[in-house]
């Protein structure tokens, strides 16, 4: 008996180890010289977490009138947005396609399309069924207008910078850090200390009271950028609250059939010694 | 094929027409009722639960290569239309990427298993090596797929590992584009890799049947390393172990779950949500955490060529162990010096993932001051000489010099403590 409980615990401990060494490979944090990241504390953290709806809704505000004039969400559709789970979800329309506040989202955007009479190329008004719209006619149009930089996309923004939305509302709130001596800033850049080498092409997007939230919030810079990063880390991961509903029954599942075939593995074996 | 006799008994006209055609139902039936040591410790389910692994994986991945397009274009996007759009893709997709990680866990364990009770030794060498091509195979699978999603970590670790063929001599450059299907990892590479990558699993799948095949010849080993050799020393495969392998299959599916539903992205790498930007190196370009440890070695040497041949020769060697080994003595219970060496061993091989996941000029923590001390090429040498020592020099002289403990006289005699120093031995 105390030779397979050290070996449970062994495979335990090797297991979170295991767990843990991918942890720490897999959080490599930016940000570079005396910068220190403020760790928020998000409310879609924890096996329990869901997303603050309030904030995503203000945070789509703050994508679509701030963000948008340069970054595209390539990989949302409008009807994304009426989603289970989503910002604007409204269980009196299971069908994200028939939600108002996402059709008149989808309507505020202009949509490239062909007129099928003509074959002329023409601008309507969006649908929830179409995709947020590209910004930029191509990449070399991106770049003529900002100075060089690329804007990149931000659907999985959040997910694909190591530090996750710590990141994003830390880059967005550290413009005002002072230029430390030695940083050569060339025209076009700005320095930032969150991201990495200390430059970044876009200017402070975010200034006081720059959008006017419709629910009286106060626009701070902080509040802003909290908002959006809300908005953003449902973008990127879109799904997180039924994977964890689902994860929370799966694992409750799999422990009880543990135990089960603990006591069934104890009946089967309790004549041999072994 | 199994050494024991059948006692399976058709009791239909028709299961006995079948068994005197094709007699699958008997071989399943013998599988049931094989005789398995008694003494099989956790350590022993990692087989059954690297089966269940497999079949999750093609699953999942048949499924995903119904919905994935492989073209540089769109492969990115349909990794997330996958995940938002496609029914049930926000499972399967992360089921399948955390599932190789989940994969290689359990294969580590397993052979880390056969190192140390010596699963390697006669009658079993054979066993040992189609389970090292299994190996082989998966990690090959492993690497095609991982270029599949077509992010950055993708794009640039395929330039990286291909570029070692490029290193070969005089063949190199066109052995590569050869491989490539071009000058660079292009469009015409991501199509092989996906073809390749369907291809592979169904390979592993028979290498699988022939692992399993072997080992019903010659019988698991077990903690012991002591042959059994009545049928008290035996238990029936079911349903003592059915039941102890599915106890294990669902408290590892438990830590599968964890990391599925609440850490779908720890096992992975950020730069894998950045498109491939074939103009955009990422500073630090870094493997799967499970390649890290030969990652290291490759790097531990300035020159290419040889790195290249220290990784290579770091998987060779484990096909040649059941020569290296000159210990009779099967399980490292009764070889008190070779089990501290095999500590030592699986340590730096958990140097040599930390190794791999920095950059080599980096100081190590704790064993630096400033610039002064040791950094992380130095570590990932050290460590490299003791992976090559313990299977090339360690091994082969210990088994010659070492004094082995007794050992007991047979299964059962160890475990009704007949033979007391054994059966108080610790199942480390």
């Amino acid at each position: 008996m105390a030779m397979k409980t050290k070996t449970l615990i062994l495979s335990g401990t090797a297991a979170i180890i295991a767990a843990v060494s991918g942890l720490a490979y897999a959080a490599g944090d930016g940000g570079t010289g005396d910068y220190e990241m403020v760790h928020k504390h998000w409310h879609f953290q924890g096996p329990f977490g869901t997303y603050d709806k309030a904030a995503a809704q203000r945070g789509y505000q703050v994508y679509r009138e701030v963000c948008s004039s340069c970054h595209q969400l390539q990989h949302l559709s409008f009807r994304h947005l009426g989603d289970k789970g989503a910002p604007f979800y409204n269980k009196a329309y299971p069908n994200p396609n028939d939600n108002p506040l996402v059709k008149n989202f989808a309507a505020d955007w202009s949509i490239e399309d062909v007129d099928t009479e003509t074959g002329d190329i023409i601008e309507r008004p969006g649908v929830p069924a179409d995709k947020f719209p590209p910004i930029y006619p191509n990449v070399a149009a991106a770049r003529a207008s900002n100075g060089g930089g690329l804007p990149p996309d931000l659907s999985v923004i959040v997910s694909a910078r190591g530090g996750g939305a710590d990141y994003i509302h830390n880059l967005l709130v550290a413009y005002d850090t002072p230029v430390p001596e030695g940083v050569e800033l060339t025209a076009g850049l700005h320095y930032n200390p969150v991201m990495e080498g200390g430059k970044i092409a876009m200017a402070a997007p975010l200034s006081e009271g720059l959008v006017e939230y419709a629910d009286g919030t106060e626009a701070t810079v902080e509040q802003m950028s909290t908002d959006v990063t809300e908005f953003l880390a449902w973008s990127a991961d879109p799904k997180m609250e039924v994977r964890k509903s689902v994860g929370f029954m799966t694992m409750l599942y799999l422990l009880i059939l543990a135990v089960l075939l603990w006591f069934s593995y104890k009946r089967v074996w309790r004549n041999v010694e072994h | 094929m199994s050494g024991h006799p059948s006692t399976y008994e058709p009791k239909y006209g028709a299961t006995k027409w079948l068994d005197q055609r094709l007699p699958i139902v008997r071989m399943g039936a013998d599988f049931m009722t094989f005789p398995s040591p008694r003494n099989l410790n956790y350590w022993y389910t990692f087989g059954g639960i690297l089966a269940l692994c497999l079949v999750s994986q093609i699953i999942t991945g048949i499924i995903l290569a119904m919905h994935y397009v492989p073209h540089i274009d769109f492969a990115f996007d349909s990794v997330q239309r996958i995940r938002r759009d496609v029914p049930f893709g926000w499972l399967l997709q992360p089921m399948h990427a955390v599932g190789a990680s989940m994969f290689f866990f359990a294969v580590y364990v397993h052979m880390f298993r056969g190192l140390y009770y010596g699963s390697y030794k006669a009658p079993r060498e054979v066993l040992w090596i189609i389970g090292c091509l299994i190996y082989l195979v998966m990690m090959a699978t492993g690497f095609l797929g991982y270029t599949l999603p077509w992010g950055q970590m993708s794009f640039w670790g395929a330039t990286v590992i291909t570029g070692f063929f490029g290193a070969v001599p005089v063949v190199g450059e066109s052995l590569q584009q050869w491989l490539l299907g071009g000058y660079a990892v292009d469009n015409a590479t991501l199509n092989r890799f996906f073809a390749l990558h369907y291809l592979l699993p169904f390979v592993i799948a028979a290498l699988v049947a022939v692992h399993v095949w072997a080992l019903h010849h010659v019988g698991q080993n077990n903690p012991i390393g002591i042959t059994p050799k009545t049928q008290k020393d035996t238990l029936s495969f079911h349903p003592y172990y059915t039941v102890k392998d599915a106890f294990a299959v669902v408290v590892f599916l438990l830590i599968f779950a964890f990391f599925l539903f609440y850490q779908p992205d720890a096992l992975g790498h950020a730069d894998n949500y950045i498109q491939a930007d074939a103009l955009k190196t990422p500073p630090h370009i870094v493997p799967e955490w499970y390649f890290l440890p030969f990652y290291a070695i490759l790097r531990a040497v300035p020159d290419k060529l040889a790195g290249i041949l220290l990784m290579i020769g770091a998987i060779a060697v484990l096909f040649v162990l059941p020569w290296l080994d000159t210990s009779k003595v099967r399980s490292m219970r009764f070889r008190p010096v070779a089990r501290g060496f095999f500590w030592i061993f699986l340590f730096f091989c958990f140097i040599l993932g930390w190794c791999g996941a920095e950059t080599p000029d980096n100081m190590v923590p704790f064993m630096s001051v400033g610039d002064k001390g040791l950094n992380f090429t130095w570590l990932s040498r050290i460590a490299t000489i003791y992976y090559f020592a313990y299977f090339v020099v360690i091994l082969p002289i210990l088994g010659l010099v070492e004094n082995p403990k007794d050992r007991p006289e047979s299964i059962t005699k160890a475990i009704l403590g007949d033979t007391s120093h054994s059966a108080a031995a610790p199942a480390e």
